[in-house]
C-alpha cells in the first residue's frame, strides 16, 4: 500500500482522512513493513466501508488486513441501527462464525513425543477433513433447529462436552435471536452430515507445543505454561453457513441497501425486514459453527481418550472471527448499542469488561491467533485500550502472502509433508495439493502481525505456539 | 492474473474450439475466469475452472448428470448464481463435474452438469468451494470472445 496517501497517526496507526463520500475516516493498524507488503485492495475497500449508513468512530483494519469480499478480510466496523446502520453479508462472511477453539491439556512435550504418531493417527481417523468428508451425526429437521437455536448449548446437552466448556465460549456458546425459520431448505440440506467435520482449505486441527510465555501472569491464569500442550482447532459453520452467506448475499445485492459504492458491499438496514432476517439467519449460522467445533472438541477428546487415557482436555477459549455482535460500545460519550461486524478479525474484550467469564475478568480474553502448520500460533490477550481504538478487536492470523496457483507451483505436498516430518511436525492429510496449497511459505509472518498487534494496543502477546501434529482439512 | 490458462486440449470438458479457461489471483482465495464464442460456453467454462479450484477435472468421469436452474436480474448475477448452484449440487450429492452444458434465456439459465461421485484417492482433492462472490465479478465481450469471472471463497 502506498503510504504517501496515510496520514500517520503512530508508529502502528495510519489514518485514510475522509473524502468523497466517505461519513468517518479509516483507520489501519501495523507496522511500517506490514503497510508495505498491504494490499491496495484494502484501502479501496475500507473507503467504502466507510461510506456505509451508520457506521461509527472509523472503518478499521487489523494488521493482517488483505482483499476480502466488500470488507477487507481483517477489516471491522460498527454501525448504530438508530442512525440508519446496516448489516452486511460480506462484513461477516461465507464462512459465518469461523472460529478458533484452544483446548489446554494435562501433559507436556515431552510426555507426548513416545505417542506422537499414535495420536496423529488416532485424531486423523476421528476428526473428518477434506473436501467431501462426512460426520456420523445425521439430524432430523426438528434436531436442525435445535442446533441452530442452541449452539454449543445443544451440543453440550446432547452428550458432546461438559458443561464447563460453555463457560469459555463468547456468548456462553449460544448466539441469542437465532430464527432458524430464516434459514433456508437448502442451506439445512448442505449441513446434513456436515457435523462434526472440519472442513478445508485453511482449517486444521493442531497439537501444538508452548514454546515462549510473553505474558507470565496472563499465562498463569489462562493454565498455560512452557512446554505445555494445546489443541487447537479452526473451523466454522460448514455448508450451512456458506449457503446462508450465499443465500442472502445475492438478496442484499437485488434487494437490499442503496446506493453503495460497489455491490459487493451488499446490506441491509439492520432495522429493515431483509436486515432482520440475515441477522436471525446467521445468528442460526453461528450456533452452527459453535457446536461443529463442540462436536469436534468431544471427538477429540475421544481420539486421545484412546492414545493417553489420563490426559484430561480443558477449553482455554472459543473465539470466532468472521461475525456480527451487538456489543455496547462508548461513542462520543455516550454507550450506545452497536452492530459490530468483525470480517477476519477477533473481539478482544479487555480486562474487566462485563461479558467476560469470571475467570477472565482480572486479565481479559484470549486472543486465539491461527498460524500454519510449519510456524507458530499465537494466544493474546485483549487489552483496555482497544475498547476506544477498533471496538475492541485485534488480528486473526497471518494472511496469505502468495495465491494458491502460485504456492503449487512453488512446492509439493508429498515433500513439504516430509520435510515438515524432519523438523518433528506431523501432518495428517488426504490432500497433497491442499498441503501446497496452505505451505507455510505462502504465508505473511505471523509473528510481525502478533508484534504489529500488541504495539498498536490492540491485544497483547501472551504465548507463542508451534505445531507438533496437524491435521489438514 | 496467473500463468494457469488451459486450452481445449488440455484437461477441459468442452468440445468448443476458441473457449477455454483460466485461474486468476486473489489474496486468500481465488479467482475464476471463463472464455467462449457465447455467453454459455464463457459460463461453461468458468464453471470448468471452478472445479479445477477443487480437484483434477481431468480425472473426473461423466457418469451422471444433474440438472439445475437460476434466475437473476441481469447477466453478471446470473453467472453468480449458476457457479453458486454448481457448488450446491457439488456439496449436497458429494460430487464432482468435469462436463457443463448452459442454456440461457434472458436472465434464467438452465445447466446440465456430467460428473461422479467423489473419490478423494483418484480426484486429486485440494479445497472446497464456499460460494461464488461478487467481487471481480465481470460478464462482457472481450476481443471478439465472451468473458466471465468472478472470485471465488475457499
Amino acid at each position: 500500500m502506498n503510504r504517501a496517501s496515510l496520514t500517520r497517526h503512530s508508529d502502528f496507526e495510519w489514518c485514510i482522512e475522509p473524502t468523497g463520500q466517505m461519513r468517518v475516516p479509516a483507520i489501519i493498524y501495523a507496522g511500517e513493513q506490514l503497510i508495505e507488503d498491504m494490499d491496495e485492495k484494502v484501502r479501496e475497500q475500507l473507503t467504502n466501508v466507510a461510506t456505509l449508513p451508520g457506521i461509527q468512530r472509523a472503518a478499521y483494519a487489523m494488521p493482517d488486513a488483505h482483499w476480502g469480499y466488500g470488507f477487507p478480510i481483517g477489516g471491522v466496523a460498527a454501525f448504530d441501527p438508530h442512525e440508519g446502520g446496516v448489516i452486511s453479508a460480506g462484513g461477516v462472511g461465507f464462512d459465518i462464525s469461523c472460529g478458533v477453539r484452544a483446548l489446554r491439556t494435562t501433559f507436556t512435550a515431552a510426555q507426548l513425543e513416545p505417542k506422537k504418531n499414535e495420536l496423529a493417527d488416532a485424531l486423523f481417523r476421528s476428526v473428518p477433513a477434506g473436501v467431501g468428508s462426512t460426520g456420523a451425526i445425521r439430524l432430523t429437521e426438528q434436531e436442525m433447529d435445535e442446533m441452530l437455536r442452541g449452539g454449543a448449548q445443544w451440543a453440550v446437552a446432547r452428550g458432546y462436552g461438559i458443561a464447563e466448556d460453555l463457560e469459555s465460549i463468547e456468548e456462553g456458546g449460544c448466539a441469542s435471536g437465532a430464527e432458524p425459520e430464516f434459514v433456508s431448505q437448502a442451506a439445512k440440506k448442505r449441513q446434513a452430515d456436515e457435523m462434526g467435520t472440519l472442513g478445508s482449505g485453511n482449517h486444521y486441527l493442531e497439537v501444538q507445543r508452548v514454546v515462549e510465555i510473553f505474558d507470565s501472569v496472563t499465562a498463569g491464569v489462562f493454565g498455560l505454561h512452557q512446554n505445555d500442550i494445546v489443541v487447537s482447532i479452526h473451523c466454522g459453520s460448514r455448508g450451512l453457513g456458506h449457503q446462508v452467506g450465499t443465500d442472502y448475499l445475492k438478496t442484499m445485492v437485488i434487494e437490499g441497501y442503496r446506493p453503495i459504492p460497489d455491490r459487493e458491499l451488499a446490506c441491509a438496514l439492520i432495522e429493515s425486514e431483509l436486515g432482520q432476517h440475515y441477522l436471525g439467519a446467521m445468528r442460526a449460522a453461528t450456533n452452527c459453527a459453535l457446536a461443529n467445533r463442540q462436536i469436534i472438541t468431544h471427538l477429540v477428546r475421544k481420539a486421545f481418550g484412546e492414545v493417553m487415557p489420563d490426559v484430561k482436555l480443558t477449553l482455554l477459549y472459543d473465539v470466532s472471527h468472521n461475525t456480527c455482535k451487538v456489543e455496547r460500545h462508548v461513542v462520543d460519550g455516550a454507550i450506545r448499542e452497536l452492530f459490530v461486524h468483525r470480517k477476519g478479525a477477533t473481539r478482544s474484550f479487555g480486562p474487566g469488561h462485563a461479558d467476560l467469564p469470571a475467570a477472565l475478568l482480572g486479565v481479559g480474553q484470549p486472543v486465539l491467533i491461527g498460524g500454519t502448520m510449519g510456524t507458530e500460533s499465537y494466544i493474546l490477550v485483549g487489552m483496555s485500550e482497544g475498547e476506544q481504538l477498533a471496538f475492541s478487536s485485534a488480528c486473526h492470523g497471518a494472511g496469505r502472502s502468495m495465491s494458491r496457483t502460485q504456492a503449487t507451483k512453488h512446492w509439493r505436498g508429498r515433500t513439504l509433508v516430509d520435510e515438515l516430518r524432519e523438523k518433528g511436525v506431523l501432518i495428517r492429510t488426504r490432500s497433497y495439493r491442499g498441503v501446497a496449497e496452505e505451505a507455510p511459505g505462502a504465508y505473511k509472518d505471523v509473528n510481525a502481525v502478533a508484534e504489529a498487534a500488541e504495539h498498536a494496543k490492540l491485544a497483547g502477546r501472551v504465548a507463542r505456539l508451534v505445531p507438533l501434529i496437524c491435521v489438514k482439512g | 492474473m496467473e500463468a494457469n490458462r488451459k486450452t481445449a486440449n488440455e484437461g477441459r470438458a468442452l468440445n468448443v474450439k476458441a473457449s477455454h479457461w483460466e485461474h486468476f489471483s486473489h489474496g486468500s482465495d481465488i479467482g475464476v475466469r471463463g472464455f467462449g464464442a457465447s455467453v454459455e460456453e464463457a459460463f461453461e467454462q468458468a464453471a470448468v475452472a471452478l472445479t479445477a479450484v477443487v480437484a483434477d477435472v481431468s480425472r473426473i468421469r461423466q457418469l451422471e448428470s444433474v440438472e439445475v436452474h437460476c434466475t437473476a436480474p441481469d447477466i453478471e448475477l446470473l453467472f453468480v448464481s449458476w457457479l453458486n448452484a454448481v457448488i450446491y449440487e457439488m456439496a449436497v450429492r458429494r460430487m464432482l463435474f468435469s462436463g457443463f452444458q448452459v442454456a440461457t434465456s434472458g436472465c434464467s439459465l438452465t445447466g446440465n452438469l456430467l460428473g461422479e461421485k467423489v473419490d478423494p484417492e483418484r480426484h486429486q482433492l485440494a479445497v472446497e468451494a464456499k460460494g461464488a462472490t461478487y467481487t471481480g465479478l465481470r460478464v462482457a465481450q472481450q476481443d471478439g470472445q465472451w468473458l466471465a469471472e468472478c472470485v471465488v471463497d475457499v
